[in-house]
């Protein structure tokens, strides 16, 4: 498969408008390490970016990170944490779950709107994303937002790039607002409740002052792989992270237990541990022969969704983060089928309202299966238009969401 | 000044028809065509520049809408979609051949899902309505524009407003999670809901400060989040605005995020004091206001911080509020510093740039500047935190142009901002305010692809016009492929 490596937004512009001439389409990849995520794509070109990468400018008192689209996250975090910053969407590495290895990038990261557990509180990649250059599919640089904090100049197009996995332009440079690192962090562990207690009570708690910003629930199975200690200990585990300076955290833990009950704490090393794998979905990560959806359900149906799923798939292993409003499901792909379980997860998700994504299969499962979910016809149609607004052609990563374009 | 759209006069000739054809849609009152009930309409919160519209339509079922926009879609008329009409950018400027849909009608609370942190609302219920049905479950709706006792949840969403409380908080994008709209072709989508984020393109996202003219907003679900237990506020003096903004970058750097920073310049402090007498430092040039909110033991922890800070700071003056009643005045001023202000000069214009904090300095320096040329004083009160400026622009519109000079100020004070890296508007919006200023910020490619992407949700252009981009879109000119690295190698090839 040829590789165009740009080595600077020019060239790379100068590619995209000879493809679009050509009506060659190009996959897009920065580090690679999410090529596995969402629909193969149709293409036989690479358009490699990683080149294009490195801090254009950092101003922590202004909250406000600017970066080539390809800076690796490593090198972003490091930069971050000298200042004693972070990206509070807490972005987790998929690397394990995707089996694909490469070097995640903040390019990456942005569009596929990749979250943590913090979401739930803090929002999503989209919600920190000010502003961008990109390259849109004929070959044009243009730009949007801005390198400020609060900004209503124009459409936000930022939102509309984050999570649009390099189908409507090519990111070249993007700004982020940053937030500060909370001071300590400490989990409290809930033993033994059974999913819709826990998920009631993860809802309750979300609904205090206490500013809880990671709440998961993992079935005794899915604990049992924990490698934190506390977490793997035998039964179910409900798990509710608070952060933030130390003399709250200790206030706000106290409070939450004497609301909802005590149980045993996790310090801010464990912590740090355990939220880290509930993000990169590590409890689900037995091996082979498996398929992983992730669902976005309407948090409060979660359990429901997911008795509907267990009903119909005896290898059905799931947890639930963001209070129910995530859950990741494994399967074993042969119970699951040649859809990968696709229509039972879906028709118990009609019920719930939300979506779910096929996250993890084989590239012939997911160039089969409706990888994201289906759109009602008249939203598919505008998905369509907007797609065409920015990549007339169809080159920058076609079929990647969805069939066609 | 800044012109509208030429009206189309076939439309204005077929006024009479397309009145009687809307009551037919929308029947009883909901159809305004006289003269004197117009009138009402004429103009929003930027109160200089007024149109009557050709008819006003205030439907109230979102089936009504449909039919509107079809029909509108079908007799090639221009709709302008208008909710409490307190924008301060123009965007609910009617136009004098189009329908001004009014969507006051739509003001009931759908549903309180506590469960799920979120309430279901039509567009027309009041910011703060929202907040009132749910303050009494300890629940509030974060974003507060300040003229949340007025505007509308539908036109929070296609201004995408504010707020003092963003930087903590967010702004509207970032805590309305699902809505139903209507396009101008009469088709109802729904984006978003009680989940999180979007399953593929997220289009509520760009939705979300769309002003008006990608579609009309006919259901809204907000996050609703918990209220903070307790709040306090520091008043802190210093003898330079730098030293102000100085501290704000020292709070920040020491990782606080406060509910609220507000940085007031003397000319303000001074309009404030005499207006409700807070016991504002009237020897201070710049006041910051910084209000800390949480559990008691949080609150307590930081103000001590923030004092230390403002300490080192060189601050002339602090007190922490000791009461709720003390940091309700603290804020009394701040709240009250537009009417304050209008209590110096006949008239103000607000304008709303947002820069980077550390160029404060230098941007009221020539500000100071400008006003000697202009002859025009300015008063600066300001969201510290996010580096969102309100320079508020006292003039007297009795006096032959000074409305001209005053506008022609503010521009300068947006160009300004953008030289020294920042934006145009940080929450008011482009709307026909800078719509002509949208050049020192973007180029012709960048404003075509916006402008691309209208025509993928309003192709025949119909949904407030005029607004936001400085020239009409022509959709079909705009969607023309243009191919810059070469000839296209198989032109007989159908494209797509």
């Amino acid at each position: 498969m040829p590789s165009l490596t740009p080595q600077n937004a020019a060239e790379a512009a100068e590619i995209i408008a000879q493809a679009a001439a050509e009506n060659q389409p190009l996959e897009i990849i920065a580090g690679a390490s999410k090529r596995a995520l969402g629909r193969p794509v149709a293409s036989d070109d690479i358009l490699d970016i990683s080149a294009l990468r490195g801090i254009i400018s950092y101003e922590p008192a202004e909250l406000v990170l600017s970066v080539h689209a390809a800076t690796p996250m490593s090198e972003v975090e490091a930069a971050l944490s000298e200042h004693q910053q972070m990206l509070a969407f807490e972005p987790p590495d998929w690397r394990g779950l995707l089996g694909g290895g490469g070097e995640p990038t903040l390019g990456g990261v942005v569009a596929c709107n990749q979250s943590g557990p913090r979401r739930v509180r803090a929002g999503a990649a989209r919600d920190y994303f000010l502003g961008f250059s990109a390259i849109n599919g004929q070959g044009e640089s243009w730009k949007a937002g801005g390198k400020v904090v609060k900004n209503v100049t124009g459409y936000d197009m930022s939102k509309l790039q984050a999570g649009a996995f390099g189908t409507l332009s090519v990111l070249t440079e993007i700004t982020l607002k940053v937030m500060p690192k909370p001071q300590t962090a400490a989990t409290i562990l809930l033993p033994g409740l059974a999913g819709e207690v826990a998920i009631a009570l993860l809802s309750q708690a979300l609904n205090t002052p206490y500013e809880i910003s990671g709440v998961a629930h993992l079935p005794a199975a899915v604990a049992r792989r924990s490698g934190v200690a506390p977490v793997a200990q035998g039964g179910a585990v409900t798990a509710l992270r608070l952060e933030g300076h130390a003399p709250s955290v200790a206030f706000r833990v106290e409070a939450t237990e004497a609301l909802l009950g005590r149980g045993e704490r996790l310090d801010a090393a464990q912590s740090a541990q355990f939220w880290r794998e509930v993000g990169e979905v590590s409890p689900l990560l037995p091996g082979p022969g498996r398929v992983i959806w992730r669902l976005c359900p309407t948090p409060s149906a979660a359990p429901e969704v997911l008795r509907g799923i267990n009903g119909a798939f005896a290898s059905a292993e799931a947890y639930y983060d963001w209070g129910g409003g995530l859950i990741w499901l494994s399967l074993e792909a042969e119970q699951a089928g040649p859809d990968a379980g696709a229509a039972v997860v879906r028709g118990a998700m009609a019920r719930a309202g939300g979506h779910a994504t096929l996250v993890a299969a084989p590239a012939a499962v997911r160039a089969a299966v409706p990888v994201f979910a289906p759109l009602p016809a008249p939203l598919e149609a505008l998905a369509r238009r907007v797609k065409q607004s920015f990549d007339p052609r169809g080159i920058l990563n076609p079929g990647r969401i969805q069939e066609g374009h | 000044m800044i012109l509208m759209p030429p009206p189309d006069q076939a439309v204005l000739a077929r006024r009479a028809q397309i009145v009687a054809d809307l009551r037919q849609i929308v029947p009883g009152d909901g159809v305004i065509d006289t003269e004197h009930e117009r009138r009402a309409f004429e103009c929003d919160g930027l109160t200089a520049y007024r149109q009557l519209p050709m008819v006003v339509v205030l439907p109230s079922t979102t089936a009504q809408i449909v039919g509107v926009l079809r029909y509108c879609t079908e007799h090639n008329v221009k709709v302008v979609p208008r909710g409490a009409g307190t924008s301060l950018s123009g965007g609910a400027l009617p136009l004098e051949d189009g329908v001004l849909l009014g969507l006051g009608k739509f003001k009931r609370i759908l549903e309180i899902d506590t469960a799920n942190r979120c309430v279901v609302v039509q567009p027309g219920v009041t910011n703060l309505g929202i907040t009132h049905a749910v303050q009494g479950l300890g629940l509030y709706y974060a974003p507060d524009p300040s003229s949340q006792i007025a505007c509308t949840i539908g036109g929070n969403v296609a201004e995408n407003s504010g707020g003092v409380h963003c930087l903590k908080y967010g702004l509207t994008t970032n805590n309305v999670i699902g809505i139903e709209m209507v396009t101008m072709d009469g088709e109802i989508l729904r984006l978003g809901g009680k989940h999180f984020d979007s399953g593929g393109l997220d289009l509520l996202g760009v939705m979300v400060g769309s002003e008006g003219l990608l579609g009309v907003v006919t259901e809204v679900t907000v996050r609703v989040l918990p209220t903070p237990p307790g709040a306090r506020a520091l008043m802190i003096g210093f003898s330079t605005v730098e030293g102000s903004a100085d501290c704000v970058a020292e709070i920040i750097a020491a990782g606080i995020i406060p509910g609220g920073m507000e940085i007031m310049d003397r000319l303000a402090v001074e309009a404030a004091e005499a207006f409700v007498h807070a016991g504002y430092p009237l020897e201070a040039a710049a006041l910051l206001i910084v209000e800390l909110d949480g559990v008691a033991v949080e609150v307590d922890h930081l103000v001590a911080l923030v004092e230390e800070i403002a300490q080192r700071h060189g601050a002339t003056s602090c007190r922490a509020s000791q009461s709720e009643a003390e940091r309700l005045l603290f804020w009394a001023g701040r709240k009250a510093a537009f009417p304050a202000v209008g209590r110096l000069s006949p008239d103000y214009y607000c304008m709303d740039g947002t820069i980077p904090r550390r160029r404060i300095g230098y941007v009221l320096a020539r500000m100071t500047q400008m006003e000697q040329v202009y002859g025009l004083r300015v008063a600066n009160v300001f969201h510290a935190g996010d580096g969102n400026l309100h320079p508020l622009i006292l003039y007297n519109a009795n006096i032959p142009g000074e409305l001209e000079r005053a506008e022609e100020f503010g521009n300068d004070i947006l160009r300004l901002c953008v030289e020294v890296g920042g934006v145009l508007t940080g929450e008011h919006g482009v709307g026909i305010e800078k719509r002509d200023l949208m050049g020192t910020m973007f180029n012709e490619t960048d404003l075509g692809q916006q402008q691309r992407l209208k025509c993928a949700f309003d192709p025949a252009s119909l949904l407030n016009p005029g607004k936001v981009f400085p020239q009409l879109c022509n959709c079909a000119e705009l969607g023309r492929v243009h191919v810059h690295g070469g000839q296209t190698r198989f032109p007989e090839l159908p494209r797509f």
